[in-house]
């Protein structure tokens, strides 16, 4: 009853086929199968965001999803985000701003940050407080990690992105 | 900390879901967002023997408006409730009330359904449909049923759904001429659950209401339709009357005390909403001021 369920979704555009265990969370499968460790696992409850993911163009929880619910979806990690360059002035910001820090909950920070970019072009500071808000920064990094938002906001409006 | 071990199947169709669910009961869980489940499981609260993914059913997705009815499928998500004219046009308080809840992330995935069936009291969306007055629409393996919303929610995390049974859409009779509504809630942050929230609906003709369904959240073991509204109906609410009102509210109310807030205090924030609300709806801000026992 409990065995591997086959299931095939693209990964950072990558075709992937595997058989997972229908209790192994997307955050894992990203983590251990995959070797994409730049998801990662904070709370396993939903509350964090250190797992956030884009499925399908829309941010989720990863470790609140089922792999076998991924079933034919894309699903684009930090390394996808990254790699593509989609993200490279928003990556510059963080570090010009100081807003790493231990760098636990900036994967999932750019991945929400750069959601709220896609819907909004130049949200103002309450608006990123909130989109934000589902992201714990354990160091209180808040304040530079806001900056760092919205000077890539700013800039990219000036250049007409 | 990860679920306990489960099978798993995806439902090809709503009927192929109910035979999934009349073959192993109270033994199976419905999966659709999976946005409260899959923190019970993985917190251990809930280790069902398999779940009934209804993650891909289509046809159980989507808001359309039928003569006078909104029909909201379960499977509709938060972020469509948010974003759809449907919804602002006809419900605009489930547009509110979406806002509160959780982060875009959890959004993206929760749907209507599952918040309806998971019935957690302190939920934004069981209260919202208790003041809207809709109806729960239920397909089980014997035929379907409709259920008003006032009898769905029986306690916390209880309904009036059998394990062989599905939630498959939400009645909302369209909003009026006439018709405003109100939401607020109190958290500790914004997409916290609340420690206490009001979803209401109202229409108001020539400065009274002619109709006020309060459903009030996070005050009991389900949604309560608040009977002290009865009061504001159809009379010229003065202070004195509202003041009332807010001791027949806070009467009515039996508020559990955990460690965000006391029962005390929940009373006294319902009887504080219940004031904003009168006063928002009227348009009469000094309703708003001060809670008189």
């Amino acid at each position: 009853m409990n065995a591997p369920v086959p299931v095939s979704l693209l990964v950072n555009g990558e075709p992937i086929d595997a058989f997972v265990l229908p209790r192994l969370n997307l955050a894992d499968f990203l983590r251990e199968n995959l070797k994409l460790t730049g998801t990662h696992v904070g709370c396993e409850h939903g509350v964090c965001g250190a797992c956030t993911v884009r499925l399908d163009g829309e941010i989720v929880r990863s470790c609140l999803m089922l792999t076998v619910q991924a079933q034919g979806a894309s699903v684009e990690t930090i390394e996808g985000l990254s790699d593509s360059g989609e993200i490279a002035d928003l990556q510059a910001a963080f570090r010009e701003r100081n807003a790493l820090q231990c760098g636990y909950c900036t994967p999932g920070m750019l991945i929400t940050a750069q959601d709220l970019l896609k819907h909004v072009s130049v949200p103002d500071r309450r608006a990123i407080r909130e989109h934000l808000s589902g992201n714990y920064c354990r160091c209180t990094g808040y304040q530079a990690i806001v900056d760092a938002v919205e000077a890539t906001a700013k800039m990219r409006a000036e250049r007409g992105v | 900390m990860k679920a306990a071990a489960f099978a798993y199947a995806r439902a090809t169709s709503v009927v192929n879901a109910l035979e999934l669910l009349a073959m192993h009961g109270d033994k199976a869980k419905v999966l659709s967002g999976g946005q409260s489940l899959m923190p019970a499981m993985n917190l251990r609260l809930l280790s069902p023997d398999i779940l009934v993914d209804i993650g891909g059913l289509a046809e159980l997705r989507g808001i359309t408006v039928r003569g006078d009815v909104l029909v909201v499928g379960a499977l509709t998500r938060h972020v469509d409730l948010l974003r759809s004219p449907e919804i602002a046009l006809h419900a605009r308080l489930l547009r509110d009330a979406v806002a509160h809840v959780a982060h875009p992330a959890i959004r993206n995935r929760g749907t209507i359904g599952g918040s309806l069936a998971h019935a957690d009291p302190a939920s934004e969306l069981p209260a919202c449909v208790v003041a809207l007055d809709a109806t729960i629409v239920v397909r089980g393996s014997a035929g379907g049923r409709r259920i008003a919303a006032t009898e769905f929610f029986r306690g916390i995390y209880e309904t009036a759904l059998l394990p062989d049974e599905l939630l498959v859409a939400v009645e909302v009779p369209v909003a009026g001429q006439g018709s405003t509504f109100f939401f607020q809630e109190y958290a500790r942050r914004h997409g916290d659950y609340a420690v206490v929230g009001l979803a209401a609906r109202a229409v108001v003709a020539a400065g009274r209401f002619s109709a006020l369904r309060l459903g009030f959240f996070a005050v009991g073991d389900r949604p309560l339709l608040a009977v002290a509204a009865g009061k504001l109906i159809n009379a010229t609410v003065t202070p004195a009357l509202l003041a009332e009102a807010a001791t027949a509210l806070a009467d009515e109310l039996d508020p559990h005390e955990d460690q965000q807030a006391t029962a005390a205090m929940r009373r006294h924030l319902a009887m504080v909403l219940l004031r904003r609300c009168v006063a928002a709806l009227l348009a009469r801000p000094e309703l708003g001021m001060g809670v008189g026992k």
